[in-house]
């Protein structure tokens, strides 16, 4: 082969790689997306059942529950304007409390209680998830209206 | 009084600055020698003053000035004093002034290094940093100044997040930003080789050693980051995606496809406008990395607590300094003319494959952490892209790019039979595929899935084809041969590294164990052939914390190996909890416990952790980075340089060389 013809070989062995790769990142990324639900809208019905999300807010007071000697805890979180009962078993981040911002990651089950498989609480008792800080400003607007 | 001269000083070096960015570019352009001698006080000058700055800095905090604000929001008197200084980097202002810091030292560096240049280069150089430093400065002088006063002052300081009161924050901060910043030194060299509008070999040989000096501390702040999250706030995972870590990994992929790109220009004179583009998009990405963990639109440790205005001002920075590159590099890249072509097997089609997959890695973590921006900023409702995605699609280039990696080293430059190749590779690959075999049925008696099988296969290939020619050497005992010059042993270890890396990562995330564990005092958890024996928890007291202190017995085969003692903090002025898990670190293996939560009746929630070869994910790391060290000090550069210089006062010797 002269130089010139490897040189377009080899082009186009890039050029169908990228194809390639380009299609299965694009793939995975469509599967991989994790949406972000506030309480209202899980009430709304607008969260799906069949996969997981993410939803957030506050854990209202005094809804901690956990029977002595479990890993397994319940909590409810609130956008003020509706709740959700979650459930989450394992080590809890160390910023988790009552009246804090919380985001949770699972699914939501038929009798509509969320199922927690990943909890985050930001390392800062200041911070609000920004996500979490919306989705209040949304039920407050939606109240005053 | 005194934080006002460090104010005064960070104006006083703005004023230098302008004119290290006026003089040196207008007198390179018009040929005024004299203005171009300004390029190397100015910058000695800038550095001064911004050093000035920041002493002036530390030195509010040693003495728990709290009357500065930064310094009340970061710092409290009860701290121990190393943290009083790792705290000036702390905050926001403070992490802006040590990035200043290190752009002027590095103009310094490239100042003082650079003799040898020529002096129009040199000016040029100079003159595209100071634009950098004009940039930043006027940022930390307009949205962020450290120096500003909290009047009344408070009786006492808001403390350091305790999450950062740690050894590996001292020091991670500034290894991370000498490698981010210092790309944009051969940001710097690209602009000079675009305005002047030529570029040679000889360029690349100039900027080769920078951009190394670099990234090899891009990948040892990086490493030290993923070692910090692991046992300060990861519960042991040691990389999460997070958007600020995929910020600082996204112009080390781009640095290390440019490391390689250089190599190419400067053996062969070719891949000229590509290695150009590919060194603004590195430093873009530097400066896309700030922005993310600037401007507050991500939510992450690193995100320090901000306004809109600064986000909006790095965006312009951002705009103005890529913004402005790309277009001369439109105007100007094709008078960058190739010095030939190359053939399909050759050192250089490797090189190009090599530069094209990283790049393809660089657009996969893009993606992946601006997608949720982008839809959120269009209003089109809140995403993330998790792990899963980057795990997954990662692994598209990367795999077949380790896979290159070892055959490309063994390719010679400008052309070779294909044949010759696969000889040449064939006893490493059986080598390579025999020692992953041993690892599996061996030491790890089985796979969890094929991928185990892949990553084991591929990691010893990487390890056996780049210690291949090494090795061969040293066993045939042929001493005539020219030994191996330093850049060839950087180029061996740096491929070693990755290898160490990839075995690393596979053996971790395949056999690796953590479980969850309700325990009571006496319970026992056996893991992974270790016994656990939770003895109960007491109370402790730190310096400035109050902590519980769990007791843990790990025995194998009833043999007592260590006793491990997790801690729960309560940093007594933020009163924020904090777990201080306890690790019991090894070559082999990790062992790692931390307790969770009180669940009452003296029972804790407890993670424990079995991590198998988990230290040669940074190990491979530093390999990698001391392989770096080794090419930047290869005898060529420098060499190179003092040639030039005698090249330029006595012109008749320069064919000698």
């Amino acid at each position: 082969m002269t130089p010139r013809r490897q040189r377009m070989v080899l082009i186009g062995l890039v050029v169908a790689g990228v194809a390639v790769s380009a299609a299965l990142a694009l793939q995975a990324f469509r599967e991989n997306v994790l949406f972000f639900f506030s309480p209202s809208e899980v009430a709304a019905g607008e969260a799906p059942i069949e996969r997981g999300f993410r939803i957030g807010g506050m854990v209202v007071d005094g809804s901690v529950e956990r029977e002595t000697g479990s890993l397994t805890v319940s909590f409810v979180v609130t956008d003020f304007a509706h709740s959700i009962p979650v459930s989450y078993t394992g080590v809890l981040p160390d910023l988790f409390g009552e009246g804090q911002g919380v985001v949770a990651r699972g699914y939501l089950n038929a009798d509509g209680s969320f199922t927690a498989e990943e909890v985050l609480a930001k390392h800062d008792e200041n911070y609000m998830p920004p996500e979490v800080a919306e989705a209040l400003e949304r039920a407050r607007s939606a109240e005053a209206r | 009084m005194i934080p006002e001269l460090g104010q005064f000083a960070l104006i006083l070096a703005l004023g230098l600055s302008l004119i290290q960015v006026a003089l040196p570019l207008a007198g390179a352009t018009v040929g005024r020698a004299d203005w171009m001698a300004y390029a190397r006080p100015m910058a000695a000058g800038q550095f001064v003053f911004i050093a000035a700055a920041f002493a002036i800095l530390a030195r509010s905090f040693l003495s728990d000035d709290f009357s500065v604000s930064f310094v009340a929001a970061h710092s409290n008197s009860a701290l121990p004093w190393a943290y009083k200084l790792a705290a000036v980097w702390g905050g926001h202002e403070g992490s802006l002034l040590l990035w200043l810091l290190i752009l002027a030292a590095w103009t310094l560096a490239v100042a003082f290094g650079s003799r040898s240049l020529p002096d129009v280069y040199a000016a040029r150089v100079i003159g595209v940093l100071g634009i950098v430093t004009v940039g930043m400065l006027l940022f930390t002088l307009l949205t962020s100044n450290p120096f500003d006063r909290a009047l009344p002052p408070p009786a006492d300081g808001n403390d350091l997040n305790p999450l950062l009161q740690d050894p590996a924050l001292v020091i991670h901060p500034p290894i991370l930003y000498a490698g981010y910043v210092g790309l944009s030194v051969p940001f710097a060299f690209a602009i000079a080789a675009l305005l002047s509008g030529s570029l040679d070999k000889r360029w690349a040989r100039w900027t080769r050693p920078w951009t190394i000096a670099a990234w090899l501390f891009l990948t040892i702040g990086i490493a030290l980051g993923s070692w910090w999250a692991y046992y300060e706030l990861g519960w042991g995972g040691w990389w999460f995606w997070d958007p600020v870590e995929n910020a600082s990994f996204m112009p080390w992929l781009a640095g290390t496809a440019l490391i390689h790109s250089l190599a190419v220009t400067e053996r062969r004179g070719i891949f000229k406008s590509w290695t150009v583009l590919l060194a603004i998009a590195a430093f873009s990405l530097s400066l896309l990395g700030t922005f993310l963990v600037r401007s507050g639109v991500l939510i992450s440790v690193h995100a320090f607590a901000s306004d809109p205005e600064r986000g909006m001002f790095i965006l312009l920075l951002l705009s103005t300094i890529s913004g402005g590159a790309l277009l001369l590099y439109a105007i100007r890249a094709k008078r960058l003319e190739a010095e030939g072509g190359f053939r399909l097997v050759s050192r250089e089609a490797f090189l190009l494959l090599n530069n094209i997959l990283l790049i393809v890695a660089t657009g996969v973590v893009l993606l992946g952490t601006l997608y949720p921006l982008f839809l959120d900023a269009l209003g089109l409702g809140t995403v993330s892209v998790g792990p899963p995605y980057f795990n997954s699609v990662f692994l598209i280039p990367m795999l077949p790019l380790a896979v290159l990696l070892g055959a490309g080293m063994h390719a010679s430059w400008l052309t070779m039979q294909g044949n010759a190749l696969l000889q040449k590779l064939a006893p490493a690959a059986v080598v390579a595929l025999l020692g992953a075999l041993a690892l599996l049925l061996l030491v790890f008696r089985g796979a969890e899935s094929a991928m185990t099988a892949i990553g084991l296969i591929v990691g010893s290939w990487v390890v056996v084809t780049a210690l291949w020619d090494p090795l061969r050497r040293g066993f045939s005992g042929d001493r005539s041969r020219i030994p191996l010059s330093r850049a060839q042993w950087g180029m061996t270890l740096a491929h070693l590294g990755v290898g160490l890396f990839i075995l690393g990562v596979t053996v971790t995330s395949s056999y690796g164990i953590e479980s969850d564990n309700a325990m009571q005092p006496g319970d026992m958890v056996e893991i992974a052939g270790y016994e656990f024996e939770f003895r109960g928890t007491r109370e402790v007291e730190g310096v400035n914390y109050d902590a519980y202190e769990g007791e843990f017995a790990v025995r194998r085969d009833g043999r007592l190996m260590t006793v491990l003692a997790p801690q729960k903090r309560i940093y007594r002025v933020q009163t924020s909890p904090m777990t201080e898990a306890a690790i019991d670190p090894g070559l082999s293996r990790d062992l790692f416990v931390a307790l969770g939560d009180p669940l009452g009746g003296g029972a804790w929630s407890v993670r424990i952790q079995y991590k198998p070869m988990l230290r040669f994910i940074w190990l491979g790391a530093l390999v990698m980075a001391f392989g770096g060290l080794l090419a930047a000090s290869d005898r060529r550069y420098w060499l190179a340089r003092r040639e030039v210089r005698s090249a330029a006062g006595v012109p008749q010797t320069a064919e000698s060389a």
